[in-house]
């Protein structure tokens, strides 16, 4: 069947390349027009869209920008009762944990699409890539539930103790890692988040690391390579835009996750060097406190903390684009 | 052939849905609402059973107290509700009305090892304290002096308070308000506050379960969750110095000691009241309506739902351990129903008769 269809397009191609020109139906270019018309506007539609999203974020958040300026940033009091503001802990808070959970999550996932594609005997390659394309699937309050009720206790009873007493001793980082053993906060937060996106990372690594055409491998194997080294000098740079654009994907889920954040953050206004203090993300300050806010600049503040994550969303996907431009323009100048 | 005649059944059978689909609104009518998510059990199931009863039915959409007072201000709903009583001024300003449907009460929710429901005693100003960071150990010298004979552990006190903004923490801060000077000044009393410590759990299952999860935790809950969850809860000594337990009846004392008739707007916020039985922590939901409606049908049909869920939905109320209002409280709700008029200045709500 699907031979079939293939062979039907090739026809229609040679007999479309036959009949183009100048004799041409009128009809037909007519609809190749009218066509191309639709799917422009199909894609102009997707950036009006943005564009609106923008203008009614900046709009709602008006009236905050007003009243606390660029000073919103910088600040870390969110006080409802005085009508105060500022962004400082959310906007941190959210780009700590998807630190943490990037830190964490490229590595393993790097390693388990390595696996898949060069090491994994053939009878495992199937169950153990379905078993990553469901973890994907799970939604997201599944995972805040586990961390809450599952792994919270756990990690505050036997992980935390230990972290506090240990690293949280050392001089300079020691800061990041001192504080009672709640089991909710920051670190449980980025660990969480991590679990969430490495079937995402894995699933579009192992993709783009399977496309790698064999004849590039092969021929590396022939020349004695370790398969570490044609992962690291053959299947990587081969596929590195699509590495960074799966990680991109990660990271562009694990800014904006909500609920399961909102379970295990500690949603506590207030900023702490160390990493087992209870903090709070936009995306959970805005589901917690978003249908409860009264009053215009408490909402235009809430709206504003939205704007940053799309702004903050906006310079990820920026640096990604330049990264991939650098790391071309590099291959270049090497070869 | 076959094929045809299942088509034709299926498109007779889509035509009777149709007309069943279309009926329906002609002969009933739905009534919309908005806003505070603790009162929706109770709504959802006096709606079920005010549908079974007149066929009327209603449809409430638990969005939060902050939404609810949006969306009655922008006229997309029938009615509002908000845990949180709006201030007269507020009221006012908007031409809305508000009257109280379901009182509540809450209750300090904790994890000691040992300790079980009912044995911590504890009164308003070691509450602030320990809201307020002051009190962080639970064998502190003055949580003995208050529990003589109970062994308190060494360990560290984990505060637990709501991250979202609810009707639970304004009534929560209000009490702690009427208590702590400093509380007031420092904190004060609103939906949401900037805790001077603590960990944020969403919602009332929230703040349930990190005190279940962590060792040492304290939160407060609506009554209803410790309840289900069997957590063990603080008694408290009240505005008269009396020690009390979360009941129906202590809630109930709380709610007889108000002076509902002379309140403007009903805001009567049931903390700290006096009374030898009144629990200190009780508060109402609130609904809230114009007092112009451009609509009398549907603003009577909404007051004679209330009407007959004052009349009829104490049993389901207490059910769910909620508290519903004595007659001579709803007597004054609905005599305050006269005010709510249709554009050309008729009350909507003739009698009480009306809603039996």
């Amino acid at each position: 069947m699907a031979n079939g269809s293939e062979v039907l397009i090739e026809e229609n191609i040679i007999v479309g390349s036959t009949v183009s020109g100048s004799s041409r139906p009128r009809t037909y270019s007519m609809a190749d027009q009218l066509f191309k018309n639709v799917t422009r506007f199909f894609a102009f539609l997707v950036l009006l869209l943005m564009a609106a999203i923008i203008v009614s974020l900046f709009m709602g958040a008006l009236p905050a920008i007003r009243k606390f300026g660029i000073g919103f940033i910088g600040s870390a009091t969110w006080n409802p009762v005085t009508n105060v503001f500022g962004g400082l802990v959310p906007i941190v808070g959210t780009l700590v944990t998807s630190t943490i959970a990037l830190l964490i999550a490229v590595p393993v996932s790097f390693g388990i699409a390595m696996f898949l594609t060069e090491m994994c005997p053939a009878r495992l390659k199937r169950p153990l890539g379905t078993t990553i394309e469901l973890l994907a699937g799970i939604p997201s309050i599944i995972y805040g539930m586990w961390g809450l009720f599952v792994f919270a206790p756990v990690f505050s009873q036997h992980a935390e103790p230990w972290i506090d007493a240990h690293l949280g001793r050392l001089p300079l980082i020691g800061l990041f890692f001192s504080g009672p053993p709640i089991g909710i906060g920051i670190m449980t937060a980025g660990l969480i988040l991590s679990i969430m996106v490495i079937p995402f990372i894995a699933a579009v690594i192992r993709d783009v690391f399977e496309v790698v055409p064999p004849l590039l491998k092969e021929s590396a194997y022939g020349l004695g390579a370790t398969t570490w080294e044609v992962t690291r000098y053959i299947v990587l740079p081969y596929a590195r835009v699509g590495v960074v654009g799966g990680i991109m994907l990660g990271l562009g889920r694990a800014i904006g996750e909500t609920m399961a954040v909102t379970f295990v953050i500690g949603n506590s206004h207030s900023l702490h060097a160390s990493l087992l203090m209870p903090g709070n993300s936009i995306a959970s300050t805005l589901a917690n406190e978003f249908t409860e806010a009264v009053g215009r600049i408490y909402t235009a503040s809430l709206i504003e903390l939205g704007l940053f994550l799309f702004i903050i969303t906006f310079i990820v996907l920026a640096l990604a684009k330049l990264l991939l431009i650098r790391l071309s323009r590099m291959e270049g100048k090497r070869s | 052939m076959k094929m045809v005649n299942s088509a034709r059944a299926l498109l007779s059978s889509t035509a009777l849905l149709l007309c069943v689909c279309t009926a329906t609104p002609a002969l009933a009518v739905d009534i919309t609402g908005a806003g505070a998510t603790f009162p929706y059990p109770i709504y959802s199931k006096w709606a079920e059973a005010y549908r079974a009863k007149t066929g009327n039915g209603l449809n409430y959409q638990s969005l939060g107290s902050g939404a609810g007072i949006k969306q009655i201000e922008a006229k997309t709903v029938d009615f509002g509700a908000s845990d949180m009583p709006l201030t007269m001024d507020v009221l006012e300003k908007n031409g809305l009305q508000q009257f109280p449907t379901v009182m509540g009460g809450e209750v300090l929710a904790f994890n000691v090892a040992g300790i079980k429901k009912g044995e911590l005693k504890l009164n308003g100003q070691l509450i602030a304290a320990i809201y307020l960071g002051k009190i962080t150990k639970w064998n502190d010298p003055a949580l003995v002096k208050l529990n003589p004979g109970l062994k308190l552990p060494d360990s560290r006190i984990t505060v637990i308070h709501r991250s979202d903004g609810s009707g639970t923490t304004f009534i929560f801060t209000n009490y702690l308000s009427k208590i702590s000077p400093e509380w007031k000044t420092k904190v004060g009393n609103s939906v949401s506050v900037s805790w001077p410590v603590g960990v944020g759990g969403k919602g009332n299952a929230g703040v349930a379960s990190y005190v279940q999860q962590v060792p040492g935790a304290i939160g407060y809950v609506e009554y209803a969750y410790a309840l289900n969850n069997k957590i063990p809860y603080a008694l408290l000594y009240n505005h008269d110095g009396k020690l009390v337990k979360p009941t129906s009846e202590s809630f109930q004392a709380a709610a007889a000691g108000a002076d509902w008739k002379k309140t403007p707007g009903f805001r009567v916020i049931l903390t700290d009241e006096p009374g030898a039985n009144s629990w200190p922590i009780t508060g109402a939901t609130f609904i809230l309506m114009h007092k112009v409606q451009d609509n009398p049908a549907r603003a009577l049909q909404v007051l004679k739902f209330f009407a007959w869920d004052y009349a009829n939905g104490g049993k389901m109320a207490e059910q769910l351990v909620y508290v519903p209002f004595p007659p001579s409280v709803v007597k004054t709700i609905e005599d305050s129903w006269s005010t709510i008029k249709a554009k050309d200045g008729t009350p909507v709500w003739k009698s009480s008769a009306d809603g039996k």
